[in-house]
């Protein structure tokens, strides 16, 4: 594989506004004059307050939502067919497992809509239990499982088909800080070993720092881009967090939300 | 397992035993007039003396009731499904629906007896689907809607069809509703059949029995009859269960959860 088709982009957002009941007296302008690209393999947080617009870039990223104006481009095709292709896997914070399918059949459940063998199927879920280690819970029902491994068996399922992108929308925001900081560590783990683009959402400035290698601030109503911090931490682990470097870049994520506050 | 089931129905038999014992002792010590109560042994003979008749009886209400049953069943489940398809029918006929199903629909058992006919079994069947249909009809229709928009999102992330969305979301979402219909309405159906049999039909069912024996004074009779009534019921309502059971196999899996702690420590 050659270097420049790893540095394609995977998503492309070109002029994007998108407005909520446009005409109606409740219009809302969610967001406005948005570029972004974002590089095939890159980890890019969208961090900003409630209300800013972070969800709906998502959103329409993944063609959930359509924009008002601009367009989006997800691996140099539009976003609708990129979703008919279904080019991505989606992570919620309600990690959204099916009750009446065991661990193993929802992980397979996009395997079995594209029409996979059983065997097939068996093999790639297995794979996946491994991957987000939980090798001995796939014949369990989900309400049997805890708030994170509920989390990561979401995550299997969106991988399962192995997607050149992954988008996240405050995928660990229901869970409590311990739990969150080790499956923050597994996330960057599965990042590393599967090569996907992670587009994640989430309102934690630490979170945000740890995680990515560009983060997105958004300004609130209407949603704009702030700035693009760019996070150069190197390997993450566990000391990364206590790193004064890491700390500083935190500050600089943090300054960048308030710089709006001034502003407004 | 099956044992501590078995120890499960332990209590229930104590305390249902000594609640006959104490009825019998209450109507024997104060002297309570056999019209007014009867003691349980007397009933227990009564349902003994008149066992071909109440068999037949029971039978034949359980038949009226069960049909009754199914027919609605089956029209709440059919129009539930239609109206998740199309909205604007759901829009108009839910709050129909609720409507209607807050009023006493036995009250039209006479008028069933003029649209059906007085001889037949229809009329009674009628009141018995028209009970059962709103309730199942209703939560049935709110599983099918009521689905998390993360899940709906999910699917359509899948590029999945409105097809494809029912059958592996809307389905299976509305089966602990249905459930819970069914357990009401089972039940409801035996009380539903006997009422409408107090205003109608052929004279050898329950309901009939009931007023006839009343009528003639011979309570401990009617006592017999209201006490196979309450079997038929009961049976429907195990059967309820079992549907249950059998078709949410993750409702009743076991409920011991993983915690993220104990999972962690499992890993070092």
């Amino acid at each position: 594989m050659s270097g420049y088709v790893e540095s394609e982009a995977a998503v492309v957002i070109d002029g994007v506004d998108k407005v909520f009941n446009a005409g109606s007296l409740d219009e809302v302008t969610a967001l406005s004059g948005i570029d972004l690209t974002i590089g095939a393999g890159e980890f890019v947080s969208l961090i900003g307050p409630s209300g800013c617009g972070k969800s709906t870039l998502l959103r329409l990223i993944g063609d959930l939502l359509t924009p008002s104006t601009g367009k989006v481009t997800v691996f140099g095709k539009p976003a609708h067919g990129a979703r008919l292709d279904q080019d991505y896997g989606m992570v919620f914070q309600h990690a959204g497992l099916f009750d009446w399918r065991r661990v193993a059949a929802n992980i397979e459940l996009p395997l079995e809509l594209r029409g996979w063998s059983r065997a097939d199927r068996a093999a790639r879920s297995a794979e996946m239990l491994d991957l987000v280690k939980l090798p001995d819970f796939g014949g369990h029902y989900p309400r049997q499982l805890s708030g994170g491994m509920q989390q990561r068996v979401s995550i299997a399922r969106a991988l399962s088909f192995q997607p050149k992108l992954l988008l996240m929308d405050e995928p660990f925001g229901a869970l409590d800080e311990m739990t969150r900081e080790h499956m923050q560590l597994e996330l960057l783990r599965i990042w590393r070993e599967t090569g996907t683009t992670v587009v994640f959402v989430t309102h934690s400035i630490p979170e945000s720092t740890f995680l990515s290698s560009r983060v997105v601030v958004l300004s609130p109503r209407p949603g704009r881009i702030n700035s693009i911090v760019d996070v150069d931490l190197g390997e993450r682990t566990d000391d990364t967090r206590e790193d004064p470097a890491f700390f500083a870049k935190a500050t600089e994520v943090r300054e960048a939300l308030r710089a709006d506050e001034v502003g407004a | 397992m099956i044992r501590n089931r078995l120890a499960g129905l332990g209590p229930p038999i104590v305390v249902g035993v000594a609640g006959l014992g104490l009825w019998e002792g209450v109507v024997w010590g104060f002297g309570i007039r056999k019209f007014l109560l009867p003691k349980p042994s007397s009933i227990i003979a009564r349902l003994s003396e008149n066992w071909p008749i109440l068999r037949h009886a029971g039978w034949e209400t359980g038949r009226i009731a069960l049909s009754g049953l199914v027919v609605g069943i089956v029209a709440g489940i059919v129009l539930a499904l239609v109206t998740t398809r199309f909205r604007t029918l759901n829009e108009g006929l839910t709050p129909l629906a609720v409507a209607v199903n807050a009023t006493p629909i036995v009250a039209l058992a006479p008028i069933f007896n003029a649209w059906f006919g007085i001889t037949g079994t229809l009329s009674n069947q009628a009141v018995v689907v028209a009970i059962v249909f709103f309730p199942v009809f209703i939560n049935t229709a709110r599983g099918l809607t009521e689905v998390h928009p993360d899940e709906l999102e999910l699917m359509r992330s899948y590029a999945s069809s409105e097809w494809t969305i029912l059958r592996e979301v809307r389905i299976p979402n509305a089966m602990p509703f249905f459930a819970n219909a069914l357990r009401v309405v089972a039940p409801l159906s035996v009380i539903a059949a006997i009422v409408a049999e107090y205003f109608g039909g052929p004279q050898d069912r329950i309901g009939n029995v009931i007023t006839s024996n009343a009528g003639f004074a011979k309570y401990d009779v009617a006592w017999a009859a209201i006490a196979m009534a309450s079997v038929i019921g009961l049976v429907l309502f195990a059967v309820a269960l079992v549907v249950e059971r059998v078709s949410m196999p993750w409702r009743f899996a076991g409920d011991e959860e993983i915690t993220e702690e104990l999972e962690r420590e499992r890993q070092t």
